[in-house]
């Protein structure tokens, strides 16, 4: 597992909860809010979709760390590589 | 006769005979049925009527994954609705526009969903519970989903009236234009019966699921061979104007509310009462200040259950007659029990017997049950009635009691 593969995975989720979307230009650095057109129930649906899909559970109080595909790759890499070891 | 003058302007439905009146009005008069199958959890496949209307015509796919699929239904039939009545969003004062809609139930299908999916595949765990599941499962959701999609701004809420609740919906729609609580009213009703299994399931322990090999034949009122009901889903919704307001606008006037009635039998959870299911019928023409004579055409509420069917004949057999010259007909023996949607539904499919002058037949009926033996029943091919069709009254009624009654007249302007 690696970050670029870590971002696949939560591009992958945002096409299933925000079908509409253009996702061919997403900017790794920039607020997923501030280039989708995504609102809070659909960073739950992120939330639950990690949850069902891979296991990894995101504690409420740390729903920011996935506001960008560059911080989900940071912040969920440890808990897929725990995963993984696991 | 109403405090208000209350007219129909636009209809805009779907059904497993077609997404538009035309189209399923064309069947209609050709007797062909719509029901097909459906696959039910832990039933196999079921005699249904499914409904195949572009829910991405008025939704984006992103509404379509949050919203129901009463929601949805409720959406392609405002939009249709507003269209054939030629207006337009950008016309309309949204905070004036209310949205009414009939509902048997809803909940059932989103709560089903979740249950069975943490026990398949989550260990009952909570936590894999949907967050959508509580604005999917309000009451209100398929009224509110319609205000969300077309950015209305009035009121909206859905009215509970088990299988009376299509009529149910016109009729807070004609009382709130009355009020004045509204300039414009969306209402009608929906279902997405056929998306819990539990509505099968249930019919099914009451001994009243039909069953056919042949699905098209399954839906069979007052026939000797009926043996229960088969689920639909569907929906249609009217927009309905003060007449006034209409007439200003220069609006295609299809028809007029004449008059309405809802009771309680007081008796019973399931069976009907015939003899409350009558004086609902008399108090609806009293209103509609009309006798029994006038009425050109009675679109009937039966089910195909073998005593509910009964039941409702017993009741029109008491006020109409050979005298009357009343026809009547039935529309689920077409599409099957659209729930929450029938009544509204059967009413628009034969609304263009105004203009026609023709009853669309009841199908299916290969031997007559002589209990169900009405006068002026239409059998099978659509009958042309002498001096034409202009006043339509329409039954519909559900479980716990309600009984409801609607009577259109044919507008000459």
């Amino acid at each position: 597992m690696n970050k670029d593969k870590i971002k696949q995975i939560v591009l992958d989720i945002i096409a299933e909860i925000a079908p509409d979307e253009d996702l061919s230009d997403v900017k790794p650095e920039i607020r997923l809010r501030d280039q989708l057109d995504l609102d809070s129930m659909d960073f739950l649906d992120i939330v639950m979709e990690l949850r069902k899909q891979h296991g990894i559970d995101v504690p409420e109080a740390e729903y920011r760390e996935l506001e960008s595909l560059e911080s989900c790759g940071n912040y969920l890499l440890p808990k897929f590589e725990a995963g993984a070891a696991a | 006769m109403l405090q208000e003058r209350i007219v129909i302007t636009g209809i805009g439905l779907t059904s497993p005979l077609g997404n538009n009146l035309e189209s399923f009005r064309e069947k209609l008069l050709a007797g062909v049925s719509g029901v097909s199958t459906f696959p039910v959890r832990n039933m196999g496949n079921q005699p249904a009527g499914v409904c195949d209307f572009e829910q991405t015509k008025y939704q984006k796919r992103k509404e379509v994954r949050i919203g129901t699929r009463a929601g949805g239904i409720g959406i392609y039939c405002a939009h249709e609705a507003l269209a054939n009545a030629g207006l337009s969003l950008a016309e309309l004062d949204p905070s004036q526009v209310g949205v009414y809609l009939g509902i048997t139930e809803h909940g059932n299908v989103e709560t089903e969903t979740e249950v069975c999916q943490l026990f398949d595949h989550y260990s009952e765990e909570v936590k894999y519970w949907s967050h959508h599941h509580n604005p999917r499962t309000v009451a209100n959701n398929p009224a509110g989903e319609i205000t969300i999609n077309l950015g209305l701004t009035g009121p909206h809420y859905t009215v509970g009236a088990a299988c009376a609740a299509g009529n149910a919906g016109i009729i807070q729609g004609v009382q709130m234009l009355s009020l004045g609580e509204c300039d414009l009213a969306l209402a009608g009703g929906v279902s997405e019966s056929i998306r819990a299994y539990g509505i099968f399931a249930g019919f099914k322990s009451q001994g009243a699921l039909a069953t056919h090999e042949d699905p098209t034949k399954a839906s069979r009122p007052f026939d000797r061979g009926r043996n229960g009901i088969v689920v639909s889903e569907g929906g249609c919704i009217y927009v309905l104007e003060r007449l006034n307001d209409a007439v200003k606008r220069g609006a295609n006037i299809i028809a007029e509310i004449l008059g309405y009635r809802i009771n309680s039998d007081g008796t019973d959870y399931v069976l009907p009462n015939p003899e409350r299911q009558e004086q609902c019928i008399r108090q609806a023409l009293d209103r509609a200040e009309i006798d029994a004579s006038m009425v050109d055409l009675v679109s009937s509420h039966a089910t195909a259950t073998p005593q509910g069917d009964e039941q409702e004949c017993k009741a029109l057999r008491n006020v109409f007659s050979e005298e009357t010259k009343t026809l009547i007909n039935n529309t689920k023996s077409f599409i099957g029990h659209s729930m929450g949607a029938a009544g509204a539904l059967e009413l628009a499919g034969n609304i263009p017997s105004f203009i026609d002058g023709t009853a669309h037949g009841t199908i299916n009926l290969d031997d007559l049950d002589p209990s169900c033996a009405l006068p002026g029943l239409v059998m099978n091919e659509a009958q042309q009635k002498k001096g034409g069709i202009n006043i339509i009254l329409n039954n519909s009624f559900g479980m716990l009691g309600i009984n409801s009654v609607l009577i259109l007249k044919k507008f000459v302007g």
